[in-house]
């Protein structure tokens, strides 16, 4: 099955490190990663490797199942091992998995590392960490801390190893007969990394009956793996290696690897063989999740840039202001969220749907006002509505960090935009596939909003010629103020989406400032499809970069590529046309 | 051009201010080291100091004028030339400490042996003889600027697209110097100085010739300028500034005059951080921070760009409320700093000095000998 573990302790570090090299920053607020984090006593962190343990297995005790109810049954199956000779224990751990409940994953795990002990004074079974001056008692079934004994007090219940095959098998069995079929998927995958030489037969019992097509696929690969680290026939190992090279992934690479390594000339050969293979559809999806990173980083970029592209790109204002629409947006979230929770408890997930139009209002309206107290003034001198906005844009900052602290405030994510899928070999999480198509979705608004709608075709009009559509009726102040409302609104709304990623504090409009200048000059300002298409090359060439430059010098070499771009095309990727020379 | 320089450059104005910046470049260290602590007129070190850091303010605001106020180029990265300057000063500095250091090394700089550097890196051979760290001070920034301008003025790249690629430049440079492999310390910078040319860096005596040296500076540069300004080259500056294509129709190459002036501005800017850097005893990545540059063109707007005295008198303004907001009221200098920005560029667009001779016309009445309107008017926008 898995190797079970010399001790808990250093059992609960491996998995803190497997945790957390988990990609995703919102990750952080799993289960796993949390129990890391605290200085651990000894026996809380038995607990918690016994939690993880048991997580990994699929066993997912972390939620209410392991403390929703006793089961008497089970407790008492727990409480017979520790009766007996081994043979009788032997039996019982067979009824013990008769039972087919996940939730002696944990006993039994201690069991097999010799931390499962009877209480002398009432026959009760415990998990038993070390402690000074005496042990650490763990419910073996809630694993909530039972207090402490001395050394006298309880007994260690022994084993020996064909006790501990016994348990191994019966652990396997347990999490391979679940009934959740992700709970069997994560026990597959932990049987191929173990690549447990004991645990074919198991396997071959699991695979007979599971019916979902991907857990079988899992299985079959955790039973090549179990094959190539036994000492069976070199057919089945052939076989087993070609199982494992139409995996393709990096796990199997590793197996396959160790076997090119081998005497056996034969098998070495096919091993290294399909090693070549592997490695050239690894190289493959290594492309292909470039692109999928690039394309996230994208999206936030183009959710950043895209209110810019109007304040900006099409009435000219230099709107340094612009980051702090995107932290209003953010803030609003968080308001909103607040609200929800004291007002509809338990519906959370909608708040972030509400926050949306929220935060547009909210945006909009500081933006019609930043626009009728100060750009208006300004028309004609765009260079110093730099000056001005950054000016506003100090006094936002300022006002939310007076307002809500200078700390980071937490906008939790909904349920819909947590977790993650496999796509091949990508990994792509909900938030980051949501963000994307969000930005899109977005993007594609405010191309309808522009070119479908009576009110964009008077921001074209007033933008392209003002005196001209001004004595056709227009009224250019309203639609000058609608317009910087309307670029406004929109980064509010991007803040909604980045409150999902990003730290909310007041910092965090200026870190996109720059950013977003760059988005829309690089694609041409006034284009919003250049907005679209510099967003997206952007984000991609800073991603194919930094596995070989590293993530900061990636970023200083796509800057410098844009300070030459700017060179060759001043006007950006899609100028738009004219013959004005000073424009 | 040195009877130009009497009869158009130096107005009155600029000789007041001549002599004052004399007189304090006088007086402040003499208040400092003759007289008594005991004495009312004695002036501290710490203001001794500050008043040497605002001057180096004063110095990065003038170069910023010479090619905001009277070329038209609105630089958003000035920060990053005063920031290399300062770089420049600080390597000369950190190989001053030599064997004084926390490791003792005799010639690696802590940082280094910190991150196990077993020789100096190549760029900082040199930098243990004062005479080419000041000069790498001028050159490498004007080196960067020469070469970013050539390219940026022959594309004609101007307005907001120059403004945002210097801003994009400092930025890169900020992510640079961050990084440690870079050889410039990293995050931390470099700091904990000791002396310069042999002076210990913590004397009061020191300090006051720190001071004295930047208003040296700070005068002989206004001076430049006053004569770059006031010559026929200046004259075609102000062109460029108010009508680019018809200067350019006209015949004159507007990419060399943009490119001269670009390049003495950077320079400038690189001096004035080496004399900045031995003053507040670090210099760190955070100086290429675009908000620097910003805050630095503030200082212009509000001193009234186009005067070269106002941007002086803006630098040393806002640098004084902000030593005494952040010390007195912390939590509202940004409200301040912000409502400052948009005052003025809404109702002083000419700065304090250019608005002031009209003010007081209006209040008295009288025709006021207003400075010459080519050079009072804001500069046409380049869009």
């Amino acid at each position: 099955m898995y190797p079970p573990p010399p001790t808990l302790p250093r059992a609960a570090l491996n998995a803190c490190a497997a945790a957390s090299a988990l990609p995703a920053p919102k990750s952080s607020r799993g289960p796993m990663i949390r129990a890391c984090l605290p200085p651990p006593a000894p026996a809380i962190l038995a607990l918690r490797a016994l939690l993880l343990l048991a997580l990994v297995l699929g066993a997912s005790l972390a939620g209410n199942q392991a403390r929703a109810g006793e089961s008497p049954d089970l407790r008492a199956a727990i409480a017979a091992l520790a009766k007996g000779s081994f043979a009788e224990t032997e039996k019982r751990i067979a009824a013990l998995t008769a039972l087919g409940d996940a939730r002696a994953v944990p006993a039994l795990e201690a069991l097999a590392g010799g931390d499962l002990y009877r209480r002398k004074a009432d026959g009760a079974v415990f998990i038993v960490s070390g402690a000074s001056g005496g042990y650490r008692l763990t419910d073996p079934l809630t694993l909530q801390d039972a207090g402490t004994a001395g050394r006298r007090e309880v007994k260690k219940i022994r084993v020996n190893n064909r006790l501990r095959r016994a348990i191994r098998a019966a652990l396997g069995a347990l999490t391979l007969s679940a009934s959740d079929p992700a709970r069997r998927l994560a026990a597959a995958e932990a049987i191929l990394k173990a690549r447990d030489k004991e645990a074919v037969e198991t396997l071959d019992r699991a695979l007979a009956r599971e019916t979902v097509a991907e857990v079988a696929a899992a299985l079959q690969a955790a039973r090549a793996a179990a094959v190539l680290a036994s000492d069976r026939s070199a057919e089945e190992k052939s076989a087993a290696i070609n199982v494992l090279a139409a995996r393709g992934d990096r796990e199997a690479m590793a197996i396959v690897a160790s076997i090119a390594a081998t005497e056996d000339q034969a098998l070495a050969g096919q091993a290294t063989a399909a090693l070549a293979r592997m490695e050239r559809s690894q190289a493959l999806w290594d492309v292909a999740r470039n692109i999928w990173y690039g394309l996230s980083l994208g999206s936030v970029l183009l959710l950043a840039a895209i209110g810019l592209a109007i304040t900006f790109g099409v009435m000219g204002v230099i709107n340094m202001a612009h980051g702090e629409m995107v932290m209003l947006g953010a803030y609003t979230a968080f308001m909103v969220q607040g609200l929800f929770g004291a007002l509809v408890p338990g519906q959370i997930d909608y708040a972030l749907v509400v926050a949306l139009p929220a935060a547009f209002l909210v945006t909009g309206l500081v933006g019609i006002a930043i626009e009728r107290g100060v750009i208006r003034f300004l028309h004609a001198r765009p260079l110093e509505t730099l000056l001005a906005t950054w000016g506003v844009s100090l006094i936002l900052q300022q006002g939310v960090r007076t307002l809500f602290g200078p700390t980071n405030r937490e906008v939790g994510t909904p349920s819909f935009m947590s977790g993650a899928f496999e796509l091949g070999q990508l990994t792509i999480t909900y938030n980051r596939l949501w963000i994307l198509v969000f930005s899109l979705a977005l993007f594609a608004a405010l191309i309808a909003a522009m070119k479908k709608t009576r009110f964009g075709l008077t921001i074209r009009a007033v933008t392209q010629n003002r005196r001209m559509a001004a004595s056709m009726g227009i009224r250019t102040p309203l639609v000058d103020a609608l317009t910087f409302g309307l670029g406004s609104g929109i980064a509010g709304i991007a803040g909604v989406a980045l409150s999902q990623i990003d730290n909310v504090s007041p910092n965090l409009g200026q870190s996109y400032i720059i950013d977003s200048f760059m988005v829309v000059v690089f694609g041409g300002v006034g284009n919003l499809w250049g907005t679209l298409l510099g967003a997206m090359s952007l984000g991609i060439a800073n991603k194919f970069l930094e596995p070989f430059a590293g993530a900061v010098l990636a970023k200083i070499l796509v800057l410098v590529f844009l300070i030459l771009f700017i060179q060759k095309r001043p006007r950006g990727l899609f100028a738009l046309k004219g013959r004005a020379v000073e424009a | 051009m040195t009877r130009r320089f009497f009869t158009h450059g130096m107005t009155r104005g600029g000789w007041v201010f001549l002599a004052l910046l004399a007189a304090a470049g006088l007086l402040i260290p003499l208040l400092n080291l003759a007289l008594p602590e005991s004495h009312p007129l004695h002036m501290p070190t710490y203001a001794v100091t500050l008043s040497g850091k605002y001057l180096t303010y004063a110095l990065l605001a003038l170069a910023l004028d010479l090619v905001w106020g009277y070329c038209g180029i609105l630089s958003l990265g000035h920060a990053a030339f005063f920031a290399l300057g300062g770089y420049a000063m600080g390597m000369y500095l950190m190989r001053q400490i030599g064997p004084r250091g926390v490791y003792g090394d005799p010639l690696l700089p802590d940082f280094m042996v910190f991150l196990d550097w077993q020789e100096l890196p190549w760029y900082w051979l040199g930098f243990d003889l004062f005479p080419v760290a000041l000069a790498m001070a001028l050159v490498v920034p004007g080196v960067l600027a020469f070469v970013f301008g050539w390219f940026a003025f022959r594309a004609r790249v101007g307005g907001v697209y120059l403004s945002i690629i210097t801003q994009a430049m400092t930025y890169a440079l900020l992510l640079a110097f961050f990084r440690n492999d870079m050889g410039f310390g990293g995050n931390n910078g470099l700091t904990d100085f000791k002396e310069i040319l042999g002076f210990d860096l913590q004397s009061d005596a020191t300090r006051a010739g720190l001071f004295a040296a930047s208003a040296l500076a700070l005068g002989l540069a206004f001076v430049l300028c006053v004569a770059i300004t006031s010559s026929r080259l200046g004259k075609v500056l102000i062109a460029v500034r108010d009508a680019e294509s018809r200067t350019r129709f006209l015949g004159y190459r507007v990419e060399h005059y943009k490119l001269f002036v670009w390049t003495v501005s950077a320079m400038l800017a690189g001096l004035a951080g080496a004399l900045y850097v031995p003053q507040v005893g670090i210099i760190n990545p955070g100086e290429f921070a675009p908000a620097n540059s910003i805050e630095a063109v503030i200082w212009v707007a509000i001193g009234g760009r186009g005067t070269l005295v106002g941007p002086i008198l803006g630098a040393g303004l806002v640098n004084f409320a902000k030593s005494w907001f952040t010390a007195a009221l912390p939590e509202l200098w940004l409200f301040a700093l912000g409502a400052l920005f948009i005052a003025v560029t809404l109702f002083l667009p000419r700065g304090l000095v250019g608005s002031l001779p009209r003010l007081w016309a209006k209040a008295t009445g009288t025709r006021s000998k207003a400075p010459p309107d080519a050079r009072a008017k804001a500069p046409a926008a380049a869009e």
